[in-house]
């Protein structure tokens, strides 16, 4: 073709649209350009919570190596150190910036290594959700007909039982046929599993809804017309697509299953106090209101609340920013 | 390659035949809600779009097969079922004398190699994840796993090349370029795997009057270099005018009239032919009689008995609401219509 | 005088990256009952020009200068309340998605005489009388149904048709439509256009109509605007630019339609494609894409890139571009030696 071609833009109306509204791009190059650079960098309760929420994954992620004493080391705790207060009250000792509890433990290690366990159960519990959902939502939406109906049904009948409910259960089968020896050591595992199970159907909806959505698009009958196998259509053409939903639901469902592990630490049916989260530290203080050793229960309590918080606070931004309505395209 | 000697070379018989093809989409929903007490009785009650009620054509080796009509006519379905996008209800599909319809995935694929397809909307048929050159290598990686990284490149060069896009905006993604540009790369994705046949369904309806001309001189331009044959969807007929070779005018669901473009343009005999050659707006003032036609297209829900079209045809008569026309043969033009038949149009 | 008067009017978008132009200096006139179409093709700023003359513009968009003189008010210093008395009731406005005027949960007849009702100060029963009398010229079968029916209960014809009925309800001095049948089969869009024309023609409403069919708007208008990356371009009597086009892209987009070549040769074609809004090229917009931003001898026209090109007169027609002006000042030069 002798035509010379201008440099690429889109048309105006299209330019305009996609400034407004934030161009979808995908790749760490385009990041910088992108709305969802933009919008971050000019709101600055976002960055705040951004860094509030690393913070807290760096310290619980390195609590071995930052936290002054090993809870977990039966020979660094002295029972004379018992219920000491936080620094900031009189009687304090400033070995222990936040007080200890009942065993003497000292508060800011227990909480280091509690928020650690409760992030790796929120964690995992959201990537196995993830796993099961994503695959269940891009089978549903792609194939449709009856492995739609059947999954749909599935998904269906899981929301019917409360994650508290299938955890009870669960928990109470594994604690009484094997013991609490052998439950306490598979805990972690046995949660993520639990909270994965109870909460896969949010995942695979959303990403169900998506699929339907990108399955009417040109470029799906495209890959089609190439001959592509449905797989490959699915996973390397539908789900990069779907990506935008299934971040913003993860945050939230992070956030939910980190509140989940608390509820059922908090209940005596999640982690043992030997490896306490969170939930079971919250508990384990909780005898000490009445006496007067509030922050045994109050200091964990508080680092669980602004923990949901800003992931729920970042997950809302990141739905705002991300609102597919707004795409167009 | 094993498939390709299942392909037929008859250079004389149509390329495409469509044969008996019928369409219905179902309209209800899922089984609990098909299901009715009527009477006493649970009834199951399913409702249907007659999408394609009986069409046949051919596509000749080398032509542009033009196929107009308005929204619902039925003619974008006809397309996705002849690509297999759709599978029929009733009929039969050839290629090359090969029934290709209700082909496992698998047994079409050596068609698929043959026959490409250019869609609508530009903005909608790139995968907004991929670069244009990931875009353009996947059909030729597919279609030869045995092609080395250099030969694939080098193809994709020459199909950007042949479609006016600077081979080094490969790296770049369909967001960044117009939608004329988005279609050539349309285009170029169809040409990358050498079909001999290409489905377009409205390729230049959503785009603006200067980029329609770039991207339909494209076209020809492809088909003179490449031998192509092409099936053309579209609603324009000034379009239909300059680029088809013959043209199919459908009108819910079914054919009424093929003429060659010439002789449909100068002579139309089918009362909805006319009518929709008297709707397009001219520029110049001294045009054709307007035939003014009443009501509105039916839906496809419930078909009118008898003639399709009786509803809004100015010369109905009592057998056009009874009777359903067949297409017939006046000279080189094949009609459905009584009034025709019977010789009073 | 005239019932609309456009000077000078200019629209932004406050976008991220800085104020992007969506129209330059934008003047036009229309006279009480006169049809006039503002052509071009998607991002040359036409329906921006009619969203600004209903005060539609929202944010990021504002109308940055210019006056909207209508019937010798300012519309531009309009408060909301008189822009709620004056859009509807003196300007209507009709869309390409008739579902953008109906409210898809109220039944036609609600809409039409909440409508009357909201201007005029009259009863319900006369206002659904009123509402039948309108439904009736835009020529709907069975009246009385569909005033009990739903905007989804009918077809896009129809919808259409009921909406040029809203239009006209409250006898406006002026409809501005915007697309109002690309949406529609070209059997419809010819029923609906003619239907449009007769009844401006028969209550002398002014319209504006803004399209990228030249077909329509040589059927419809008598004068038009062609428009082009945000600016007016050439404008005049309607027939006189179909025939006879002097800016160069007014002539590409008329001579890049089908139907001015010979059936299977190559369409004029024009190169390049409309530059966005951000990054309009300096002097003439056109001037990448223009034949004629080169002398015959190849070197750049002197203007095309540098300046903007002021508008000529030739003929009852304006237009801006440079290779026009100096072919006039050579005839000119020729003329009076």
């Amino acid at each position: 073709m002798s035509e010379s071609n201008p440099p690429p833009s889109a048309t105006p109306d299209k330019a305009l649209e996609q400034v407004a509204a934030g161009e979808r791009v995908s790749r760490l190059k385009l990041l910088r350009e992108s709305y969802l650079y933009y919008s971050f960098k000019r709101d600055i309760g976002v960055q705040l919570c951004l860094l509030i929420f690393a913070l807290m994954v760096l310290a619980a992620l390195f609590a071995p190596w930052i936290a002054p004493n090993d809870p977990y080391d039966l020979t660094q705790i002295d029972i004379m150190s018992s219920e000491l207060p936080p620094f900031w009250v009189d009687g304090s000792d400033p070995r222990f910036p936040l007080g200890t509890d009942a065993q003497g433990r000292d508060m800011l290690s227990t909480i280091l290594y509690g928020a650690r366990v409760s992030l790796i159960i929120g964690f995992g519990a959201v990537a196995l959700q993830a796993l099961i959902g994503v695959v269940f939502g891009l089978l549903a939406g792609y194939l449709g007909g009856r492995v739609d109906a059947l999954l749909m049904r599935l998904a269906d009948v899981q929301l019917s039982f409360s994650t508290l409910m299938v955890a009870i259960i669960v928990g109470a089968i594994v604690q009484a046929s094997f013991g609490r020896a052998t439950y306490s050591s598979y805990a972690v595992a046995l949660l993520v599993v639990i909270i994965g199970l109870a909460e896969w159907p949010q995942y695979a909806r959303t990403v169900r809804a998506t699929v339907l959505a990108e399955k009417g698009k040109e470029y799906v009958d495209a890959a089609r017309v190439i001959g592509l196998p449905s797989r490959r259509i699915m996973f390397r053409h539908i789900l990069p697509n779907a990506m935008s939903p299934i971040f913003v639901i993860s945050t939230v469902q992070i956030a939910n299953a980190i509140i989940s592990e608390a509820a059922l630490s908090f209940l005596g049916l999640g982690m043992p106090e030997t490896q306490p989260s969170l939930g079971s530290l919250i508990r384990s203080g909780f005898d000490y209101i009445q006496s007067g050793s509030w922050w045994i229960t109050l200091l964990p309590g508080a680092v669980l609340v602004v923990l949901v918080l800003v992931i729920n606070l970042l997950g809302d931004w990141l739905r705002d920013v991300m609102n597919p309505r707004l795409y167009k395209n | 390659m094993s498939a390709n000697h299942a392909i037929a070379t008859d250079e004389a018989a149509p390329l495409l035949e469509i044969k008996g093809l019928r369409k219905r989409f179902s309209l209800s929903a899922g089984l609990l809600d098909q299901l009715r007490f009527r009477g006493g009785r649970l009834v199951r009650n399913r409702k249907y779009v007659h999408a394609i009620n009986g069409v046949d054509l051919e596509v000749l080796r080398g032509e542009a097969l033009c196929v107009v009509g308005e929204s619902g006519c039925g003619k974008s379905t006809v397309a996705r079922t002849v690509m297999g996008l759709i599978s029929p209800s009733e009929g039969e599909i050839r290629y090359r004398g090969e029934r290709i319809d209700g082909l496992a995935p698998r047994a079409l694929l050596p068609y698929r190699r043959r026959m490409q397809m250019i869609f609508q909307n530009p903005y909608a048929s790139l995968n907004p994840r991929m670069t244009i050159s990931q875009t353009l290598q996947e059909p030729i990686r597919f279609h030869h796993p045995d092609w080395e990284r250099r030969r694939v490149e080098e193809k994709v060069v020459e199909v950007m090349e042949a479609v006016g896009i600077a081979p080094d905006w490969g790296k770049r993604f369909g967001h960044e370029f117009s939608g004329g540009q988005r279609q050539r790369i349309a285009i170029a994705r169809a040409l990358a795997v050498d079909p001999e046949f290409i489905v377009a369904d409205e390729p230049i309806s959503a785009l603006d009057v200067s980029i329609q001309a770039q991207v339909l001189n494209l076209m020809m331009d492809a088909q003179r270099e490449r031998d192509l044959t092409y099936l053309f969807i579209t609603h324009d007929l000034a379009v239909v005018e300059h680029f088809g070779t013959r043209v199919v005018v459908m009108y819910l669901g079914t054919v009424c009239e093929v003429a060659p473009t010439a002789a449909l343009f100068a002579t139309p005999r089918h009362p909805y032919t006319r009518a929709l050659l008297s709707a397009i707006p001219r520029l110049s003032d001294h045009g054709v009689e307007r035939v003014r036609l009443s009501g509105e297209v039916p839906t496809p829900v419930e078909l009118p008995p008898g003639c399709v079209f009786h509803g809004r045809c100015p010369i109905a008569n009592e057998r056009c609401r009874r009777e359903i026309p067949q297409l017939a043969r006046h000279g080189d033009t094949l009609i459905a219509c009584h009034a025709v038949e019977e010789g009073r149009d | 005088m005239p019932l609309l008067e456009v000077e000078g009017l200019d629209v932004r978008f406050a976008l991220r990256q800085g104020e992007v132009q969506a129209l330059r200096d934008v003047s036009f006139s229309l006279e009480r009952g006169e049809r006039l179409g503002i052509v071009g093709e998607s991002g040359a700023g036409k329906s921006v020009a009619a969203f600004a003359l209903l005060n539609l513009i929202s944010r990021p968009g504002f109308i940055h200068a210019g006056s909207i003189r209508f019937d010798n008010e300012e519309l531009t210093r309009y408060s909301e309340r008189q822009w709620r008395r004056t859009r509807g009731n003196r300007i209507s406005m009709i869309f390409q998605d008739p579902m953008m005027t109906l409210n898809p949960v109220l039944t036609i007849g609600a809409q039409m005489i909440e409508c009357l009702r909201a201007h005029r100060r009259i009863s319900t029963s006369e206002a659904r009388k009123l509402s039948l009398a309108r439904l009736r010229q835009v020529q709907i079968p069975s009246p009385e149904q569909r005033l009990d029916q739903y905007p989804h209960e009918l077809s896009g014809g129809m919808r259409q048709r009921i909406v040029i009925a809203i239009a006209l309800l409250l006898d406006p001095d002026l409809i501005v439509a915007d697309e109002p049948t690309t949406a529609l089969d070209v059997t419809i869009q010819a029923e609906i256009m003619a239907l449009l024309l007769e009844l401006c023609e028969r209550h002398n409403v002014g319209l504006i109509l803004i399209t990228h069919d030249l077909g329509v708007v040589s059927q419809v208008t008598q004068r038009m605007l062609v428009m082009y990356a945000g600016r007016v371009i050439e404008s005049g009597p309607t027939r006189e630019i179909i025939n006879d086009p002097q800016h160069p892209y007014t002539q590409g987009l008329i001579n890049a339609l089908p139907q001015m070549t010979p059936p299977g040769q190559r369409l004029n074609q024009i190169r390049g494609s409309m530059p966005s809004l951000a990054h309009i090229p300096s002097g003439c917009a056109f001037h990448p894409r223009c034949d004629f931003a080169q002398l015959p001898d190849g070197s750049p026209r002197p203007g095309c890139r540098a300046q903007v090109p002021p508008f000529v007169d030739s003929g009852n027609c304006r237009v801006a571009c440079h290779m026009v002006r100096q072919m006039q000042q050579l005839d000119l030069e020729e003329a009076t030696p």
